[in-house]
C-alpha cells in the first residue's frame, strides 16, 4: 500500500508535466484545445491529491470555498468576448488575493521562527501579491469604465511611487533580520496595496496591453514565491510558467509601442499627450460615402483590413465579417493586419474576429502583413489610429517615433473609418489622413461597414 | 530547510527557462487564450489554500485560507471555461475536419 504522501506527490508530478504540455500545445490553434484539456486534467489531479492530505481536519471550510469559487467562476467564464480584458485583469486580482492571503496566514502561523531567507521569499510573495491585487482591480475598473480611463498624473508621482516601494522593501528587510517584529507585517501589505493603486492611476487605455501583461507576470512570480514558502515544486513551476508568460508578453507589447517597461510604468505618455495636443492644425481631407467605398472595394483584388480598439467599442466585428464574406464572394482576397497592441490586451483583436467567425489563417500579425502592403489595393482601417501613423517612421519629433506600425500608407488606396477628425487616444495627429490616396469614411464603424455591405450585396442581386 | 530553498531555486530557474522556450512559440493569434490559460494554471495555488483552510491551525488561517480557495477556484473554473470558449472560435478557412 502506497503512503498517501507519496501518492499526493505523484499527482503533483503528473500535474506538472501536464501543465507544461498544456502550454506547449497552446502554440498552435490546431492543438490548443488539447492543451486546455491537459491543464484541466492536471488541475483535477492536483486538487484531488491534495484533498487526500491527512492533515486536513476541516473539510467543511474547503468544500464551502470550492463551491463558492465555482459559483463565482462560472459567470466569469461566460463573459462576452469584448469584456475579456477586464475579466483577465480581475482574474489576476483574484490570483494575487489568494497568494497574499496564504502568505499572510503562513507568516502569523510561523512567526517568529522564520529564517531570513524564508522571510525574504515570504515578503516577496505578499508585496507582489498585494500590489498586483489592487493594481489589477484598478486596471479592471478602468477597462470596465467604472473608473476614469484617462491617465491621472501629478507632479512627483514617480517619486511618491518609488518611495512607497522602497519603504515596503525596507520593512521586508527589517522583518528578515528581526522576524519577531510581528507588528510591522501589516504595513508590508498595506503599503503595496496603496502602491498598486498608484501604479495604475497614471496608465491610460492604450497602455493596458502592457500593464495587463506586467500584472500577469507579477501574479505568476508571487505564486512562485508562495511555492518557495510552502516548498511546493508544483506551485513554483506553475508560477514560473505564468511569470515568464507575462514577462514575454510585456516585452512584446513594449516593443510594439517602442517603449521601455519603465517608460510605461513611470508614465511618460500622460505628459507627451498634453504637449502633442496643442500642435494640431486643420488640413483638408478627402472623404467618401459608403457607395463610393463599396465601389472601390469591389474593384480591388487585394484588401487588407486593419482593426483597432474602435472596432471593439462599436461592436462592429460581426458587420466586418459580413464585409469579409461579401468581398470574398466577389473573389477579392481579404486579409486582416493586426498590430500587437491593437485593443486592450494581447491578442484582443484576434479573439473578437475569431468570435465573428473569421478564419484564423486570415488574421496576420504585423510582420507578416507589412511586406504585402505595397501589393495591396485597399487598406481599410477600422477604429485604429496610432498603430497606422506613418509619423512613427518618418517624423523624429513625434512622440510615437520608432514605434513599429502597420504600413497602410503603402497601399494604393487607404480608407479610414472614423467618427470625426478628433485625435486618437495618444492625442497625436495622424498624417495618414491627409495623404493623396486616403479617403476618410466618417461615421460609426458598425453602421458604416453595414452600409458598405448593403451596397455590395444589393448591387450583386441583379446578377443572380 | 535551507537546502529546500536552494532546490526550489533550481526548480524555479529551470521552469522559467522552459516557460520562455515554450511560450515564445505561442502564435500572437492566441495571446489572449494564453493569458487566460496561464492564469487558470497559476490558480494551482488553491492547493496551498486548501491545506491552510483544512488544517485549521488558527481561526485567522482558516478564514483567510477559505477566502483564498474561493479566489483561486473562481480563476480555475472561469479561466478554463473562457479559454476553451475562445479556442473553439478559432476556425481555419481550410477544409473542415469532422
Amino acid at each position: 500500500m502506497m503512503p498517501t504522501e507519496t501518492f499526493i506527490e505523484i499527482t503533483y508530478f503528473i500535474a506538472t508535466i501536464l501543465f507544461i504540455l498544456s502550454l506547449k500545445w497552446l502554440s498552435s490553434p490546431t492543438t490548443a484545445r488539447r492543451g486546455v484539456i491537459a491543464g484541466e486534467v492536471g488541475m483535477a489531479l492536483a486538487i484531488g491529491g491534495t484533498l487526500l492530505y491527512r492533515g486536513i481536519v476541516d473539510y467543511k471550510l474547503v468544500a464551502i470555498g470550492l463551491v463558492l469559487g465555482c459559483i463565482i467562476g462560472v459567470p466569469l467564464g461566460k463573459v462576452a468576448m469584448t469584456a475579456v480584458p477586464q475579466r483577465t485583469a480581475l482574474s489576476h486580482a483574484f490570483g494575487a488575493l489568494c497568494v497574499t492571503l496564504v502568505g499572510t496566514s503562513e507568516f502569523y502561523l510561523r512567526a517568529p521562527n522564520i529564517s531570513p531567507f524564508m522571510m525574504a521569499v515570504l515578503s516577496m510573495e505578499v508585496i507582489l501579491g498585494s500590489l498586483t491585487f489592487t493594481g489589477s482591480l484598478m486596471a479592471a475598473g478602468k477597462l470596465q469604465e467604472v473608473l476614469p480611463q484617462r491617465p491621472i498624473t501629478y507632479k512627483g508621482q514617480n517619486f511618491v511611487n518609488l518611495g512607497m516601494l522602497a519603504l515596503a522593501v525596507a520593512i521586508a528587510v527589517i522583518l528578515c533580520l528581526h522576524p519577531d517584529q510581528v507588528k510591522l507585517f501589516p504595513a508590508m501589505i498595506i503599503i503595496p496595496l496603496i502602491f498598486g493603486v498608484m501604479l495604475v492611476i497614471p496608465i491610460g487605455g492604450a497602455d493596458m496591453p502592457t500593464v495587463i501583461s506586467l500584472l500577469n507576470s507579477y501574479a505568476g512570480l508571487s505564486a512562485a514565491a508562495m511555492g518557495f514558502v510552502l516548498n511546493s515544486k508544483l506551485l513554483i513551476i506553475a508560477g514560473a510558467l505564468d511569470g515568464s508568460s507575462g514577462f514575454i508578453l510585456s516585452v512584446i507589447m513594449s516593443k510594439a509601442m517602442n517603449r521601455s517597461f519603465t517608460n510605461v510604468l513611470f508614465g511618460g505618455f500622460g505628459q507627451i499627450q498634453a504637449a502633442a495636443a496643442g500642435v494640431q492644425e486643420q488640413r483638408p481631407v478627402k472623404s467618401a460615402t459608403a457607395e463610393e467605398a463599396a465601389g472601390i472595394l469591389a474593384a480591388a483584388n487585394k484588401v487588407v483590413i486593419v482593426p483597432g480598439y474602435g472596432m471593439a467599442v462599436a461592436q462592429a466585428q460581426h458587420k466586418v465579417r459580413e464585409l469579409y464574406d461579401a468581398l470574398t464572394k466577389r473573389g477579392v482576397d481579404v486579409t486582416f493586419g493586426i498590430h500587437p497592441v491593437a485593443g486592450r490586451m494581447p491578442g484582443h483583436m484576434n479573439v473578437l474576429l475569431a468570435e465573428a467567425d473569421i478564419p484564423y489563417d486570415k488574421l496576420l500579425d504585423m510582420d507578416n502583413i507589412n511586406g504585402d502592403m505595397a501589393q495591396t489595393d485597399v487598406a481599410l482601417v477600422i477604429g485604429a489610429n496610432d498603430v497606422t501613423n506613418p509619423a512613427a517612421r518618418t517624423d523624429a519629433s513625434s512622440p510615437i517615433f520608432g514605434m513599429p506600425i502597420l504600413d497602410v500608407d503603402k497601399a494604393r488606396t487607404v480608407m479610414v473609418i472614423k467618427r470625426s477628425m478628433a485625435a486618437g487616444f495618444a492625442g497625436i495627429d495622424n498624417p495618414l489622413y491627409y495623404l493623396d490616396q486616403t479617403l476618410m469614411l466618417f461615421g460609426d464603424a458598425k453602421n458604416f461597414v453595414g452600409n458598405i455591405v448593403r451596397e455590395l450585396t444589393g448591387g450583386s442581386d441583379g446578377h443572380h | 530547510m535551507k537546502l529546500d530553498l536552494i532546490t526550489s531555486l533550481y526548480v524555479f530557474t529551470l521552469a522559467a527557462f522552459i516557460g520562455f522556450e515554450v511560450i515564445r512559440r505561442v502564435s500572437p493569434l492566441l495571446h489572449t487564450p494564453l493569458m487566460s490559460l496561464t492564469n487558470a494554471l497559476d490558480a494551482i495555488a488553491v492547493v496551498g489554500a486548501i491545506i491552510l483552510a483544512g488544517e485549521h491551525k488558527s481561526n485567522l488561517a482558516a478564514i483567510l485560507g477559505t477566502i483564498a480557495i474561493v479566489a483561486a477556484t473562481s480563476n480555475i473554473v472561469g479561466g478554463f471555461l473562457i479559454t476553451d470558449r475562445m479556442l473553439r472560435m478559432f476556425k481555419s478557412s481550410g477544409p473542415k475536419k469532422p
